[in-house]
């Protein structure tokens, strides 16, 4: 079933098109990337589903009811990692439940558990200055997972890391995902990270945004940690194909 | 995040010895100058005798040092009530800002040796005017380091915080106020150094008591000794408020003095 559903939805910024016609689908438990260049929109997209902007036409729905009703649907991790530095790990953690209304020790007792598989035990007494990039951003996708919202909306939650930490990163965050089966949307414009993370992939035009392609991953996972696969391969080549002759070189 | 603002101030007896050598010995020169020179103390009074004049007069100048005290920190919390709650205002309310803004501008623009006889004419000798004069110097710095604090906010964490759900007043209360609180401090220190200053510049232009009146008297009665002891207490003042805002940031923002050991 679908977790979200976006019908024909257009949004103008201005006098500038964003979005044109959008339509987009997210299963239950599914890992599903939004690929498109730098610019196209992809953004604009999250700021429509944590409730930021407005469409101007079409229709979203989160477990069929409309978006205006139902704004508890999306745990959003920004693009840097967003964590507040005067506060410490575990109250960065917290956050999203205490604002939502849980008390501070209930926040806490749902965090606990969970910072060992994050790589966290033993940092929660840290500031987010004391840890390293790659914890930091573990940090940041713990504060989204532990908000236990229908779907996860990653904003290039890898883009601002070090090419070495960023492998580490995919690597253990595909693994998290195969365990836990996060329903997850992702935004990138990294084409092996769309085909190494994702079942499904929209692949988005230049300004205004239309989907010119969504495909499906085929290749059996895990997929990272070892080389890539054929089918991975001739999938990253189709989808950096249709990216470059529709967008120049503007990626 | 960058920080804008460097971390906590002092820090360290070895980091302040340059600083108390300096000033030890230019109190060395100026003893050994009066005393080669022979110049009147009328004139120019060594740093010992004005030692000594503030033991001999310690009655005196304590009690016109309570006065003082009692108007800059009446002066200056009223200030800190104003300047945030004020803050908390503008930065709801964006069009009270641009209407209001100008104002506390041109009133930094007034000279206070204007002012301050007016304010004087105005409340009288008593405590009144004095606290709004302390309120006047030292309001601005710190509603403008408050404004520019929430309008520092890192623009993700907002978002982050809307995602959540959170309304307007979690956002202020959870990102825009800790943002601020780095301003706050550099704005704090710069009015914390005014205070003082300004009460006694209150005092001076009528009071019944008071440094400032100590150093008017003094002067009329050609004392270079009494004026400079007033004006050594009142450095010693505004040296413990500053060292107490330290403290205070320390304690505050003892998040910022965590280093980045990656």
């Amino acid at each position: 079933m679908n977790v979200l559903d976006m019908q024909g939805v257009n949004v103008t910024l201005g006098d500038t098109a964003v979005l044109d016609a959008i339509s987009m689908h997210v299963c239950s438990g599914e890992f599903v990337s939004i690929l498109g260049p730098s610019g196209a929109g992809k953004s604009t997209i999250f700021r429509l589903l944590t409730g930021a902007l407005r469409q101007d036409q079409g229709t979203i729905t989160c477990n069929a009811e409309p978006l205006a009703q139902n704004q508890q649907g999306f745990a959003f991790m920004p693009q840097r990692d967003a964590l507040m530095p005067w506060l410490r790990i575990l109250e960065n953690l917290t956050l999203g439940l205490e604002v939502q209304g849980m008390n501070r020790n209930a926040a806490r007792a749902r965090v606990l558990p969970l910072l060992d598989d994050f790589g966290l035990a033993g940092f929660e007494r840290h500031y987010p200055a004391q840890l390293s990039g790659g914890m930091r951003q573990r940090a940041a996708l713990l504060r989204t997972i532990v908000q236990a919202r229908p779907v996860q909306l990653l904003d290039e939650p890898f883009g601002a890391l070090d090419a070495l930490t960023r492998t580490h990163m995919q690597t253990w965050f595909e693994e998290r995902w195969r365990a836990a089966r996060w329903t997850t949307l992702l935004v990138t414009h990294d084409v092996r990270e769309a085909v190494a993370l994702s079942d499904r992939i929209y692949v988005l035009s230049r300004r205004p945004a239309h989907v010119i392609a969504e495909v499906t991953v085929p290749a059996p996972r895990p997929r990272l940690g070892q080389p890539v696969g054929p089918e991975a391969h001739a999938l990253e080549a189709h989808l950096l194909n249709i990216l470059l002759n529709q967008s120049g070189d503007a990626i | 995040m960058q920080n804008p603002l460097p971390r906590h101030p002092g820090g360290g007896l070895a980091r302040g010895l340059p600083a108390v050598l300096s000033v030890l010995s230019a109190f060395a020169i100026w003893e050994i100058y009066v005393y080669l020179s022979g110049i009147s103390p009328l004139m120019l009074p060594a740093p010992s005798r004005v030692l000594d004049q503030m033991v001999l007069n310690r009655d005196m100048l304590w009690s016109n040092t309570v006065p003082t005290l009692k108007a800059t920190f009446a002066g200056f919390s009223l200030s800190l009530t104003v300047a945030f709650g004020l803050s908390v205002v503008l930065d709801f309310m964006p069009r009270v800002r641009q209407a209001l803004f100008p104002i506390f501008v041109v009133s930094q623009t007034l000279p206070l040796v204007a002012i301050a006889p007016l304010v004087v004419l105005w409340f009288g000798f008593d405590l009144t005017p004095k606290v709004l004069l302390v309120a006047l110097v030292t309001f601005f710095p710190m509603l403008v380091a408050l404004v520019d604090g929430y309008a520092s906010t890192d623009p993700e964490i907002e978002d982050l915080l809307r995602s959540m759900g959170a309304s307007r007043v979690v956002v202020f209360r959870r990102a825009r106020l800790p943002s601020a609180m780095p301003y706050f401090f550099a704005g704090l220190r710069i009015s914390i150094t005014y205070a003082v200053v300004a009460a006694i510049f209150a005092e001076y232009v009528g009071a019944r008591a008071g440094l400032g009146i100590v150093i008017l008297n003094a002067k009329n009665s050609f004392r270079p000794d009494l004026v400079l002891a007033a004006v050594v207490i009142s450095s010693v003042l505004t040296l413990m408020l500053f060292a107490i805002t330290a403290l205070l940031q320390r304690f505050v923002l003892r998040w910022r003095d965590v280093g980045d050991s990656r």
